[in-house]
Formats: structure tokens, C-alpha cells, sequence
């Protein structure tokens, strides 16, 4: 998906709005987030009426679901928009971390109880071993190839789970909350009141966007852009690609692993029946929707896919209908999402070839019919 | 026989067997069964195998095209006046003509279905010369609607299963019974497999497809029509298709449901994979192989291990030999 935005009639109005933020001091750029964060923290206590859900679902519960959904496409952004890897599997690492948090909180597991704020970490741990182990194998695979595999392994990981140690539709109940208990007795984090979750969640959010963000903008995020441009040009251009894709899948499928734990904890309940693949196209479409490899881009798609079958109860039905049909039309009118990816590295040497030439580069190198008139103009 | 049995790994484990008793005393069997199976995973996968060998596409909307099959056929039963309950007991004449009656509409509606999609989701993006990711994740799209429309059609539970074929068995080789079904759906799919593969090596048409297959641009000079080839190709796929979905209907214990192309589309996926995708010979061993190993894997390890087993081949072999048994390419194939 690197397709160019900004070649056809000029800068776009979305351009102009990221030159303008670019073109911000640190100090404006703080003014505008600050209130836009307290803003977002505040939502579920505010509970704007038009924003609300309909009566019959809690509107902090819908919050912390957007949450969640936000939290797994950052994760999964990281893998298919930096990396350019199709992960159809996602699920799986997402059902390993609910799992994780079952297995060592419930009193349905036979394992040793440990506190929830330690298995937090702990699933985010062991989903990365798994992506790990699933990458080690197949990342040298072509891409079509990959995203078969990686949907054979959430479908791997579905089927697993009706075996008996994993005691299939019956389930964990009672999975662990972090401590504390309000005034009146009742614990802060429990299953009917999202609010402290989603909290937590967004507080993750935050974290992961500024982990994530700096390593986009390391050696790794370089690294990522250039594989997903061309794989080739990359491994000879020195990049050790295996090496790279292998983290951007391990990474991924931490933040994958992290959200399916805060997932099981909120609900507080773990069986085989939530974590079908058609959920990982959920997943995909979100990115997709918002424009993958662009962080905003993809929070926004999260937010659409989560929100509005929420919002709207009467498309909650049709919602993987919907999304599937926006999927097609989107790959064809535009198939870089609501907002396109970032081409930093692109926009850079840009930039480095106007400073050196002392004239913008006319069109891209890779067209050799439209290189005629530059060298018109110049003799 | 002289053979150990190992029936549990370890004392107290009962989710996991290795059970070689199972295996051997099951052996024929399994065979027989997994054959007939594997002739479905066969028909499917070429269809995936043609596509891909054209296009470079993996086709994932292919496993949507079958179910449409499995509801035209299952609704031509219907309109022929059949309906959910014990099987009527017809003359072989009157069989025949049924069974060929819901053939046709079948692989017509598949037919259908495969031109439409690569109308309406594909040929766009060719236009645009979209890159290979953008064509997947139409195709994803393209199946999540399919599925989704069906859904809403006729909701979440499967049809009661109409039948007009009790199985019987015919005769039998090493002990184990062989039934009608199965020597229809084995005998049905070679023959059209056979069909297939002379259209592709023989025919003009046939030729055209390798051309494409092997160099888009030069045959496009060479005066083949791309467009109309590419649409024979997902044409046939989906023929193929709509005869699977016959078989498999008459195999399964429920009627159509919305959701029974998304196993049987991966595993004839991992099919067309194992025997070295754009293949078509390939395709069929792949088919078959894959039928006959996933049903030792479920007396092996027991019945939840049989689709896991599948998808552990698929990892497998894409891991030691991504190009498959007979190798990939529908180009390389004998001109």
C-alpha cells in the first residue's frame, strides 16, 4: 500500500493539516493534546448524550471496548502498516494473552494464582514468545504465503482451546482484576462498570503509542518502512530484513497479547467461542479503515469498528457485512485508508534531493517516460 | 499384526492420545474415506491453483464461491420437491437425472459467482495495477460479503439435511466396506479432473491460460486476450467448485451452512499448496494426500486433533518445500 497521495493536483486538505501540525512548536503541540487526552479520559464520566450508547448497554463498557479495539490495531499496525506483513491471525495472539490472564487468575485453572498487575506483563511475555515462534518459521515466506499461515495459526490456537486443559466452551470464570475497592465495598475494577478499564486502557494506549512511536522513529522503524516499500531493494541495500520482520511480529504480538488479557480481565470470563478468525479481519479491516502505518490513522479505524455497531444496535448485526463491503470499496478508491500512511523516509529524501539539486524532484525515478521534459527544462 | 501400542503419553492425560492401535486397526478406512474426502479438498483447490498460477492471487473469496454451490444445489432438492427427513427411495433413473439436475445448477451458480467477484472486486484493481496486498485484502473483504449475505439470508444454523443418497456400501476391499458416495464422489472428481487438465494442456483456450500464466505482457502481445482469459480461469475454478459442492453435500451430515467454506476453503487451499500451487496434478495429490493424512491425524491423536493436523501440514510444508510435492507454476507446465 504505498500508494503516493500527495502526486495528483497538489497537497491534499489532510497534507496541509499535517504540515501545519508538523510546522508546531513542542510547547503548541502539547496546548492542543493535553485537553484532547483529559478530554478522552473524561468520557465515560461526561457520557455526552449523542455520543451515548442506547439503553441496554453500558456506555463506559462501549468505551473500554474502543479501547481495546484501538490498542489491537496499534498492535496490529505495527506488524501489516510498518512492516508490511498480512497478519490474518491476530486473534491468536490476542486468545493467547486472554488465556494467559485465565489460566494464572482463575479459580477454574489448576495453576498457581498470581496477582492480575503481575500477569499483565506476564501474557505480554508469553505472547511474544509466540510471536516469535510463529515468526521464526514462516517470516521467510512470501507475503500471500504468510497471511495463510498466520490464519491457520488462529486457527490453530481456536481449535486448541476445546481441548480439555483448556476446558473448551466451559471456560475460565472469575479471571483476576487489579486490587482495590472503593468506598462502598465493591471493587474498582469489576465486570459491570468500564470505566476504570477503560482508564487502564487508555493509560496503556498512551504508553504503547510513545514505545511504539519511538521506535518507529528508530534503526527498527526505519528498517520496517524500508521492508514494506520494496523487501528486495532493503536486503540489498544491507537491512537485515528476517531479523526486523521477526521483531515487528514479535512486538506486534505482544500488544496483541496485552489487550487480550485487559479483554479477559473486564469480561471476566475466557472460553473457545471469542476468538474466530472472522474477528481478526475485524482487526484488519480497522487498520485498513483508518490508513495503516499511520498511527492517528488507524486509532481512528479502530474507533469506527468498535463504535459505531455499539452506537447503533440495529447495524450490530450487519457489522461484519458493513465492514466487508467498506474493505472492497476502500481497496479501490482508495486503498491507503481514511488517512494514508506517513512517508517519512519518502518526503525526506525529497526534501535532501531539493536542498542538493536546488529544485523540487519533478516526478518519481521509477518512470522514465515522464523523465523527458526535466531534462528539457534544464538544458 | 506386530505392533506396540502406545495409547497415552503419560498417566492422566486424556486430550491427547497416540494411539497407533487406532491408526492401523482404522487403516483402510481411513484410507478410503480420506480419499473420497481429499477428492473435494481436490476439486477446490484447483480452483485456487488456477487462479493463483494467472494472477498470483490467492483467491480467498474461492471458499464462498463453493458454499453458493452447496445452497444452489441443496435448494434445487428443494425445488424438486424434496424436503428435510428420511431419504425417499428413488429409481436410479430418477437419481441420476436429480443428482445431474443439482450438478448443473451447482456449478452454474458457482460459475456465476467466481465471474461476478472477479467482475466486480479484481478487475478494478487490475485497472489500477494495485499492488499484490491490495488484491488480498479486497479478496478477504470480497469473502467476509459473501459469507455475511447468507448469513442474514438464511441465519446461523445450518439446514436440516435433505438426502436423496443413503450410503450403502458396494463392495468391500481389505475388510472395509466402500459406499456408493464415496465411489461417486472419487469417480465424479477424477473424471473432472481429467476434463480439466486436457482443457488446460489441449485447447486453445487451455493454452491461452498457460501464456497468461507465464508472462502476462508477452502473451497479451502475442495476441491473447488477458481479460477474457482470466475470466475462462476464475470460470472454471468456480465450475469445479460447484461440483465439489455437490459432493459435499450429499457427504455431510447437515445441510448448507453459511460457514462451511472457511475450513474447506484453508484446507484445499493448504491441498493446491502441498502439491505446488498452480499445478494442476499437483492440486489432486495435494487433494488426496491431504484427505488421507488428516483422517490417520484424527485416529492418531484423536478428534479434535484433525483440522489442527491440517493446519500443521500447511505450516509444515510451507516451512520445508513452499514450492510443494510436484513444484509450483502453471506456466512451466508442458507446452
Amino acid at each position: 500500500m504505498s500508494t503516493q497521495e500527495t502526486t495528483t493536483g497538489g497537497p491534499s486538505r489532510l497534507q496541509q493539516w499535517r504540515d501545519r501540525w508538523n510546522g508546531m512548536s513542542r510547547f503548541q503541540q502539547w496546548a492542543f493534546l493535553v485537553p484532547l487526552v483529559l478530554l478522552i479520559y473524561a468520557l465515560p464520566v461526561l457520557n455526552p448524550p449523542i455520543l451515548s450508547t442506547e439503553p441496554g448497554y453500558t456506555f463506559s463498557i462501549a468505551m473500554f471496548e474502543v479501547a481495546r479495539y484501538a490498542l489491537v490495531a496499534i498492535g496490529l499496525n505495527v506488524v501489516v502498516g510498518q512492516a508490511g506483513l498480512l497478519d490474518l491471525g491476530y486473534i491468536g495472539f490476542f486468545a493467547i494473552g486472554a488465556y494467559v490472564a485465565a489460566l494464572f487468575t482463575s479459580p477454574d485453572s489448576e495453576l498457581a494464582k498470581l496477582p492480575y498487575l503481575v500477569v499483565l506483563p506476564l501474557a505480554v511475555l508469553v505472547t511474544m514468545v509466540f510471536g516469535v515462534l510463529l515468526g521464526s518459521p514462516t517470516l521467510r515466506l512470501r507475503g500471500d504465503y504468510l497471511a495463510i499461515v498466520t490464519l491457520g495459526f488462529g486457527e490453530i490456537v481456536r481449535l486448541l482451546a476445546d481441548l480439555s486443559p483448556l476446558r473448551g466452551n466451559a471456560g475460565f470464570q472469575g479471571v483476576g482484576q487489579p486490587p482495590g475497592t472503593r468506598a462502598d465495598g465493591q471493587d474498582v475494577f469489576n465486570t459491570s462498570d468500564g470505566t476504570p478499564w477503560y482508564w487502564l486502557t487508555v493509560t496503556l494506549i498512551i504508553v504503547v503509542l510513545m514505545l511504539v512511536g519511538n521506535l518507529e522513529r528508530s534503526r527498527v522503524g526505519r528498517a520496517w518502512v524500508a521492508i514494506r516499500e520494496d523487501e528486495d531493494a532493503a536486503e540489498i541495500m544491507g537491512v537485515p530484513t528476517f531479523r526486523f520482520k521477526l521483531w515487528a511480529f514479535a512486538i506486534g504480538a505482544a500488544i496483541g497479547g496485552l489487550s487480550g488479557a485487559l479483554y479477559a480481565g473486564q469480561i471476566g470470563f475466557v472460553n473457545n467461542q471469542r476468538f474466530d478468525v472472522v474477528t481478526s479481519v475485524l482487526f484488519l479491516a480497522a487498520v485498513v479503515l483508518g490508513g495503516s502505518g499511520n498511527k492517528v490513522g488507524v486509532l481512528l479505524g479502530a474507533t469506527v469498528i468498535a463504535y459505531v455497531p455499539l452506537r447503533f444496535q440495529s447495524l450490530y448485526e450487519y457489522r461484519y457485512l458493513i465492514f466487508g463491503l467498506a474493505l472492497i470499496i476502500l481497496m479501490i478508491f482508495r486503498p491507503q485508508g481514511l488517512l494514508g500512511a506517513r512517508q517519512r523516509l519518502l518526503a525526506y529524501g525529497r526534501e535532501a534531493y531539493r536542498r542538493l539539486i536546488g529544485r523540487p524532484e519533478q516526478v518519481s525515478s521509477d518512470s522514465a517516460l515522464a523523465a523527458e521534459p526535466v531534462k528539457g527544462a534544464g538544458s | 499384526m506386530n505392533h506396540q501400542v502406545v495409547t497415552y503419553l503419560a498417566e492422566g492425560v486424556d486430550w491427547i492420545r497416540f494411539d497407533v492401535d487406532a491408526l492401523l486397526g482404522q487403516f483402510w478406512n481411513n484410507t478410503i474415506e480420506g480419499l473420497s474426502q481429499g477428492s473435494i479438498y481436490a476439486l477446490v483447490a484447483l480452483g485456487y491453483t488456477l487462479v493463483y498460477g494467472v494472477l498470483r492471487l490467492i483467491n480467498f473469496a474461492h471458499s464462498e464461491v463453493f458454499v453458493f454451490g452447496v445452497f444452489a444445489a441443496y435448494f434445487t432438492f428443494y425445488g424438486l420437491g424434496f424436503r428435510p427427513g428420511p431419504t425417499v427411495t428413488l429409481g436410479i433413473g430418477e437419481l441420476i437425472l436429480f443428482l445431474l439436475l443439482a450438478l448443473i445448477a451447482a456449478m452454474a451458480v458457482s460459475g456465476a459467482t467466481a465471474v461476478v467477484l472477479e467482475r466486480v472486486a479484481y478487475r478494478p484493481l487490475r485497472r489500477r495495477n494495485a499492488p499484490s496486498l491490495v488484491f488480498l485484502i479486497t479478496a478477504i473483504g470480497a469473502s467476509f460479503v459473501m459469507q455475511q449475505v447468507l448469513f442474514i439470508w438464511r441465519g446461523g444454523n445450518a439446514e436440516q439435511a435433505i438426502r436423496l443418497l443413503r450410503p450403502e456400501p458396494v463392495f468391500t476391499v481389505f475388510n472395509t466396506a466402500v459406499t456408493n458416495i464415496q465411489i461417486i464422489t472419487v469417480l465424479a472428481a477424477l473424471v473432472l479432473l481429467v476434463v480439466a487438465d486436457t482443457f488446460i494442456n489441449r485447447t486453445r483456450l487451455g493454452r491461452g491460460i498457460r501464456a497468461v500464466a507465464q508472462d502476462p505482457d508477452t502473451a497479451t502481445l502475442m495476441g491473447v486476450n488477458k481479460e477474457r482469459v482470466i475470466m475462462i480461469t476464475f470460470l472454471v475454478g468456480g465450475l469445479l467448485a460447484g461440483a465439489a459442492a455437490l459432493f459435499y453435500l450429499m457427504k455431510i451430515p447437515q445441510g448448507a451452512s453459511y460457514q462451511g467454506g472457511f475450513l474447506l476453503g484453508i484446507k484445499a487451499f493448504t491441498a493446491a499448496v502441498l502439491g505446488g500451487i498452480g499445478n494442476l496434478r499437483g492440486a489432486l495429490l495435494g487433494g488426496l494426500l491431504l484427505g488421507v493424512v488428516e483422517n490417520y491425524g484424527q485416529s492418531l491423536f484423536g478428534g479434535d486433533w484433525r483440522d489442527i493436523v491440517a493446519f500443521v501440514l500447511l505450516i509444515v510444508i510451507l516451512m520445508f518445500r513452499p514450492t510443494g510435492i510436484l513444484g509450483e507454476s502453471l506456466g512451466k507446465a508442458r507446452v
